[in-house]
């Protein structure tokens, strides 16, 4: 075990740098001169000239990238072009926001998802499990936005219960602005794991293990946990790790429609200042979550299924 | 012959003197989307106590169903038509689920038929033969040297190491020990054996079949085993039982039935039985046609399309089961005396 989570670890660590190498290269690809971008149509050549020699783009794209790796093991990523401020500092005050965010989001899911899926398929081909399946697929289908502005409308501005926007203060009014945003977020995901959880439920329902459990008089509710759902949970435990990515991205609509801070809000207000470093930084601190993510994802698998911590 | 006589021949069969199970007239049926599937149909048989009754017959005919029947792990679509399985005072075939808890893993105990699958692939062989005595009143750690106990009466070498490990850690043939240990562990009076040995190669299988033949005569239980492996069934077995088409239709002793064989089907087992053929032949005999169709079984004897041997009573009257020998009964009109007469 120990020694496929290093392996595991490592192959991480390389993925992060993969991504930051792509990411800077991405920004010399893209048309423009960074320099340019940030001071603005009318500036002059001269002072083109000072940022792009201050932002150390007049050196070659190696040692650039070389020179990035050095900043972003010191932690340094750069100023943010307005303040001067750390962009790290700036992400970091951000970041908790969007962290409690997405895990109350993915504790909706794992929570209602298993539920409702284990239950469909306990109770499968009757009529609650053909109404959780309709409920499954709309919820699929709706987007986050859509979910959060409808929320909004209905628990917010109609029957008043939940606040609106912002992220509150202290712990009990934190909560209260966390349910509706995390619900949003998190109710498309109700449906995926549910839908998930259900279908390999099924599959390891039919397995001989299963039948063995029961020529020996376990209970059933024995069986259900210790073996069909430790295996049957697996797949959803993947979903929700690559998932991570997409609630992300989720978050950036639904903290700017809930008016919440938070990463996502950041990359917004920065894309739409042209705020390159802080959009940078953002992007770069996200990779590095979504494959933390995937790897908790992957270690959570082998911590439960014996069989995958032989192979990588 | 006095018809008299007849009738009371007609109901013999090779009894023991206090079977433990006996199915009296049981008929399974399946809901398929294409029609009623009539699986079993009147089964009527005994598994003696403390002796080992072998099963036999091709695919599909009826001879799993019947062993799943009797621990009550029949598929979702499959009813009890008629009929009961009389064990100790209880019929089987009408037990509710509760009750059936309470038999399976105290008095029946079940090895299934691919070991590979058959053990909770993330578990370990310990926790899973610890998780099976959860209802004795004694300690985890007793429990654990029970299982260790176990695991070397099954001859599986350090057994004591072999409980941290996982299934997929071990081999076909070591994994079906530990099924046999599990199934002896819970000191069963019945023990179902669903075609153990199909899954693993023939040297694993000798031993396998020793192995059991051993252990059933250090416990003393009774063991119902399936197979369509006929070396198995003479290797192993007491009394046999030839299936065909959801019916028995030959029941007996095993060297009777072995050495006599008196229902046709039975004997072009026989005359395919690669063991048993003694020239060389480039292609192996089978018995020609198919099972007929279980939706709607045949009027007359089951067998008759694909027998050799049918005449004109075959199409018109379903065969009884006719006494063929000191203990043997055969479900065909050639047994009956009134034929010899003719």
């Amino acid at each position: 075990m120990i020694f496929y989570a290093t392996q595991r670890f490592v192959l991480s660590v390389v993925i992060v740098m993969v991504a930051v190498s792509i990411l800077t290269l991405m920004l010399h690809v893209v048309p423009g001169d960074p320099a340019v971008m940030i001071l603005g149509p009318r500036a002059t050549p001269e002072l083109i000239e000072q940022t792009r020699v201050a932002m150390g783009l007049d050196q070659p794209l190696p040692v650039q990238i070389v020179t990035f790796f050095g900043n972003i093991l010191r932690g340094d990523l750069g100023q943010d072009v307005f303040t001067g401020r750390a962009v790290s500092q700036i992400v970091f005050e951000q970041l908790p926001y969007t962290l409690i965010l997405i895990t109350v989001s993915i504790l909706w899911a794992a929570v209602l998802g298993i539920a409702l899926g284990c239950y469909s398929a306990l109770r499968r081909n009757t009529w609650l499990d053909t109404l959780t399946g309709v409920i499954s697929v709309g919820t699929i289908s709706i987007p986050a936005f859509v979910m959060a502005l409808y929320s909004v409308l209905v628990f917010a501005v109609w029957l008043r219960w939940l606040p609106a926007i912002g992220a509150g203060e202290g712990f009990w009014d934190g909560v209260t602005h966390l349910i509706l945003p995390s619900f949003a977020i998190g109710v498309s995901w109700v449906g995926y794991v549910a839908r998930i959880v259900r279908a390999s439920m099924l599959e390891v329902m039919g397995q001989p293990h299963v039948r063995m459990a029961r020529a020996y008089g376990l209970p059933d509710g024995w069986i259900t946990r210790s073996h069909i759902l430790k295996i049957a949970v697996q797949p959803a435990v993947t979903l929700i790790g690559t998932g991570v990515a997409h609630l992300f991205s989720a978050a950036v609509f639904v903290e700017v429609i809930f008016a919440r801070p938070g990463i996502g809000a950041l990359i917004v207000q920065a894309v739409n200042e042209r705020n390159y470093p802080i959009v940078l930084g953002a992007v770069l601190v996200t990779t590095g979550i979504i494959v933390l993510a995937t790897l908790i994802s992957d270690l959570v698998i082998a911590w439960i299924d014996p069989r995958q911590r032989e192979e990588l | 012959m006095a018809s008299a006589a007849v009738s009371h021949r007609t109901a013999e069969a090779p009894q023991t003197a206090d079977p433990l199970v006996s199915v009296e007239g049981l008929s399974v049926d399946f809901a398929t989307p294409r029609g009623t599937i009539h699986a079993l149909r009147d089964i009527s048989l005994e598994v003696p106590k403390g002796k080992v009754l072998g099963l036999v017959g091709e695919s599909g005919c009826g001879k799993s169903t019947l062993a799943y029947s009797m621990i009550g792990l029949l598929a979702e679509n499959a009813r009890v038509a008629g009929g009961a399985i009389r064990m100790g005072g209880q019929d089987l075939a009408h037990l509710k689920p509760k009750a059936w808890r309470d038999l399976r893993g105290t008095r029946i105990a079940m090895i299934f038929q691919d070991p590979m699958t058959s053990l909770n692939p993330v578990t370990t062989i310990g926790k899973q033969m610890i998780d099976i005595q959860y209802r004795e009143p004694i300690s985890r750690s007793e429990k654990r040297a029970r299982a260790i106990e176990f695991l070397e009466q099954v001859q599986l070498p350090d057994a004591a190491a072999k409980l941290d490990v996982y299934p997929h850690q071990l081999s076909g043939g070591m994994r079906q020990r530990v099924c046999i240990a599990m199934a002896l562990l819970t000191r069963p009076d019945l023990l179902i054996a669903d075609e153990p040995t199909t899954a693993l190669d023939a040297t694993l299988e000798l031993q396998i079949v020793t192995l059991l033949r051993e252990l059933q005569e250090t416990f003393g239980c009774s063991v119902l085993f399936v197979s369509h492996h006929l070396g198995t069934v003479a290797e192993l077995c007491d009394e046999v039982a030839v299936m065909y088409a959801g019916e028995v239709v030959e029941r007996g002793h095993v060297r009777e039935v072995f050495h006599a064989p008196r229902h046709p089907y039975t004997q072009a087992l026989f005359d395919c039985d690669p063991a048993r053929i003694r020239q060389a032949t480039r292609q192996l005999p089978t018995i020609p046609g198919t099972l007929p169709d279980l939706r709607q079984p045949p009027a007359g004897c089951a067998f008759r399309a694909r027998c050799s041997k049918a005449f004109g009573r075959c199409a018109a009257e379903h065969p009884p089961l006719h006494a063929a020998g000191p203990g043997q009964v055969a479900r065909c009109h050639l047994n009956d005396p009134a034929e010899d007469v003719a």
